[in-house]
């Protein structure tokens, strides 16, 4: 990391060269961060919300290699899921790099030959997290070609410059590849001063996706792609029962099914492993599978559980007197509640993987958000070390955190070694939606009461939340007992009116009978979306106009000043007013998550009793712009994904099963929903980019709710709306 | 059985089950994996291909119906020489986010637009009804109404 920068970092025998393929690379396990580590990463994340990268950043040779026609490839530890982060990696290495953006090849990193982030793809954090470390990396690879090339060239190394991966100096000049393929070792120096702002040509423009092509032209960049010499395929029997334990199976009748290579009956689960996916996925439908069920579920169970004064709570905020002064029986105390539904990710790429796994080690190919989570479930089940293990990353056809837990790797695994050839198995889409690990559903109740000149005295948020941090793989048991809290579910929860002289938010665990855990921005949909429909409610009877109360309760701090410039600004672009005009009305809402405040304007109708949205405007202050086209196109997503769950999407449990099974029938968002017009306006009050990718997201139901109320004068507070 | 069709130009012949999804065959015999799975039940649209210049899902069309048509999906959209104008488009506005349902939108506006080669949003609407999670709508609207324009101006 950035703070030993000041020793010298000694030589590398490794080359900048192409490597060898998956599977016979050079293995680094050495080179990986010890478990401890991570734990004390992972709460240094709870306690400053900053997310530190958390890979080797010792060796530029790790991240880059130099193919002789001056092409450089970037091994990416992060993977690319949509947002973005491939290209906005690549715009930050050349610039330190001095290269054309279009001379860069950005790759996923392998675990046999790369740079693997120990924790995860996920939580708005990839640009932020590699914003220092990638720079100095890339800083100190130029200097180590200069370096190379004065001895090379046989000129002082003062008298050379680079530009566009070619040095130059008394009139003479040689490729970056040229002296890369010369060059035997490498000397690693000090990390050199990087470049001055003032000076940058890639970051904050507006670069096309380095992907673009690739995905307009249908590349087979997916794990859903991926295959292997004398590959089958693999289909593993999945519950439709919530909370089912596999007892085991009878497989007679599968057995004798057109393809059938061989069935694969484990402790845990069974699977048939086939020439053809029909032929796996018929033959699976004649799988007897026993399972064990505690209770047959029904929506109303989950409904009674997930009540704010059930479960543990733990207080994670406090200022004030905010208790007492809205306990049962005071007066003038204003209370509202809000209901969020199980949420479904419905990422369109089906979990999936193909595992090749031979006496002494396995291969695996995937889209993944964990490839070192990934890795450690084979090896344990594999009973091999973490290096016999190789991981290749792919295109994830969707993330939103539905791959953060991968346990279909290690069955994929299983089934490889039980017929000694590659296996490819995938989840069918109603595996999907009863299989998910699903946003929990939640109740938030609101406190309030304001003073006699209008303005809040206290404020107190209560959520009752399943697990979204808990549970999650991704966090060490003991860290979870260090925490004491799910940080996930109560993402977006805290008060962030900080001029308020009394508030309080406590959190309310619920553990439920099926998994849960993040969902694109964690709890922030539906905290924000409770509290920002209370900061109205509250307006209203104060009577005061919606975004000057909210800035009347804002403090001189730098978060607080941030957020306040975006509701300004989102009020000044869209023109807010608060009456309905012409059968529209506006909602004004806004949050700060991850230290990137924004604040959506919505403008709605009502059509055929539909709640219809026409235009969001949309300001957003994620400190510093790495990449202005991509971070619209993540404020834009966010904001039609999070218009969906806010206005569609619900699971619900009937007789012991989650439904819907299909899309459709899971109602989301489709072209006719989505707004006509979105502004989206990027301010920049930080020296340093921050999150991105799901900021965005939590304003827009509370903004839709908040247009709904000025228009109907109905409030609603259950989502879907 | 054998099933015989024309592939993005080219004639194929493939031996399978005869009512196995023309998806399964594209992607897994004829080893072209543009067009994606998403559902299997013709509702996502990730799957839709061309058939005989129709817009077609898949994943639910037997490989039977196929024989003796014209069969074209994302790899045969564009020829050697240009770039057909809805990639054409989705290039210019930048459409894609992850990219994986893409395929299937692009598929399914190039055969809107031989119907409708000036689309109003309210024929986008009724036509346009593939899912996509990153909910990249609001430039694949752009995209759509720019393609129509660089077909127009192609073909006048």
């Amino acid at each position: 990391m950035s703070e030993n920068k000041k020793e010298k970092k000694g030589f590398s025998r490794r080359k900048f060269l192409v490597r060898a393929a998956i599977g016979t690379g050079v293995m680094l396990g050495a080179t990986y961060c010890s478990a401890p580590f991570i734990r004390r990463k992972i709460a240094g994340v709870v306690n400053t919300a900053e997310s530190p990268y958390m890979g080797p950043t010792d060796d530029p040779t790790i991240w880059f290699e130099v193919t002789a026609d001056n092409t450089l490839i970037f091994h990416s530890p992060k993977v690319e899921m949509g947002q973005g982060t491939f290209t906005g990696l690549a715009q930050i290495a050349a610039e330190e790099l001095e290269v054309g953006i279009e001379q860069i090849k950005v790759v996923h990193a392998s675990t046999a030959t790369g740079n693997i982030d120990q924790f995860a793809t996920g939580g708005s954090t990839s640009i932020a997290s590699l914003w220092v470390p990638l720079r100095e990396i890339a800083a100190t690879m130029r200097v180590m070609l200069l370096n190379a090339a004065a001895g090379q060239m046989g000129v002082a190394v003062s008298s050379l410059s680079a530009l566009n991966g070619i040095i130059s100096g008394e009139g003479k000049s040689i490729t970056y590849g040229e002296v890369v393929a010369k060059a035997e070792e490498w000397e690693v120096p000090d990390t050199p001063a990087l470049k001055a702002s003032t000076a940058y040509k890639f970051v904050g423009k507006p670069i096309p996706r380095v992907d673009l092509e690739d995905k307009v032209m249908g590349a087979p960049i997916f794990g859903m792609d991926a295959t292997m010499p004398g590959m089958l395929y693999g289909a593993v029997v999945r519950p439709s029962s919530v909370g089912a334990t596999f007892l085991g199976a009878d497989t007679s009748e599968a057995e004798g099914m057109p393809g059938v290579v061989k069935i694969v009956l484990e402790e845990d689960f069974v699977g048939v492993i086939a020439n053809s996916y029909v032929e796996a996925e018929n033959a699976k439908k004649k799988i007897k599978a026993n399972w064990s069920t505690e209770k047959v579920w029904q929506s109303e169970d989950i409904e009674a559980m997930i009540r704010v004064g059930q479960g543990k709570p733990a207080v994670i905020q406090k200022e004030g007197n905010a208790k007492q002064l809205l306990a049962d029986g005071e007066e003038g105390v204003i209370i509202s509640e809000y209901y969020s539904p199980i949420g479904a990710h419905a990422q369109l790429e089906p979990n999936g993987a193909v595992a090749y796994v031979e006496a002494d080690k396995a291969t695996v190919i995937m889209s993944t958000q964990v490839i070192n989570i990934t890795r450690g479930e084979i090896a344990k089940r594999m009973g091999f070390k973490e290096e016999q293990v190789v991981i290749q990353p792919t295109f994830l056809g969707g993330g939103f955190g539905r791959r953060l837990h991968t346990p279909n790797a290690m069955q994929a695994a299983v089934m490889s070694r039980a017929v000694g050839k590659p296996v490819k198995s995938f989840f069918n889409r109603k595996e999907e939606f009863q299989n998910d690990t699903f946003r929990p559903p939640t109740h938030n109740v609101m406190k309030g009461k304001l003073t006699a000149d209008g303005k809040i005295e206290a404020i107190e948020h209560n959520v009752s939340s399943g697990d979204v941090f808990f549970g999650s793989p991704l966090v060490p048991r003991l860290l979870q007992t260090v925490v004491g809290t799910d940080v996930g579910a109560w993402r977006g929860g805290m008060i962030q009116y900080h001029g308020i002289p009394n508030y309080r938010a406590v959190s309310w665990r619920v553990k439920l009978p099926f998994a849960t855990s993040w969902w694109r921005s964690l709890g922030l949909l539906a905290n924000t979306f409770a509290i920002e429909s209370f900061m109205d409610e509250l307006a209203e009877k104060a009577g005061k106009d919606p975004v000057l109360f909210r800035l009347d309760h804002l403090t001189e701090t730098k978060a607080d000043l941030r957020l306040a410039k975006v509701i300004q600004r989102a009020a000044e672009e869209a023109g807010y007013h608060n009456e309905a005009r012409d059968g529209r009305a506006m909602g004004f809402a806004a949050s700060t998550d991850a230290n990137t405040p924004c604040a959506h304007v919505a403008e709605v109708s009502i059509e055929d009793g539909d709640i219809k949205v026409h235009k969001v405007t949309c300001v957003m202050d994620p400190g510093m712009v790495i990449n202005p086209d991509q971070v619209r196109a993540q404020c834009e997503g966010s904001i039609i994904m999070g218009m969906s769950a806010i206005l569609h999407e619900r699971m619900t449990v009937k007789d012991g099963s989650l439904y819907p099974v299909i899309y459709g029938a899971y109602k989301m968002a489709l072209m006719r929903d989505a707004p006509k017009e979105i502004n989206v306006v990027l301010l920049e009050n930080d020296d340093k980019p921050g999150a991105v990718g799901e900021p965005p997201l939590g304003p827009i139901g509370a903004a839709i709710a908040n247009a709904v109320y000025r228009l109907t004068g109905e409030r609603r507070r259950r989502v879907p709306l | 059985m054998t099933t015989t069709f024309t592939l993005n130009g080219k004639q194929v012949s493939v031996d399978a089950d005869g009512n196995s999804p023309l998806l399964w065959v594209i992607r897994d015999t004829l080893d072209l994996k543009g067009t994606k799975f998403g559902c299997g039940k013709a509702a996502c649209g990730a799957c839709t291909i061309h058939v005989d210049g129709k817009a077609v899902r898949s994943c639910s069309y037997a490989v039977k119906f196929a024989a003796g048509k014209e069969v074209t999906t994302i790899e045969g959209l564009s020829t050697e020489e240009n770039m057909h104008p809805v990639q054409q488009a989705w290039m210019e506005e930048i459409v894609p986010q992850c990219g994986y349902c893409q395929p299937g939108f692009m598929m399914a506006t190039a055969a809107m637009l031989k119907e409708i080669p000036n689309p109003t949003d309210e024929d986008i609407d009724n036509n346009i009804v593939n899912v996509c999670r990153c909910a990249t709508y609001y430039r694949m609207r752009k995209a759509i109404h720019r393609a129509a324009e660089l077909q127009n101006a192609t073909t006048k």
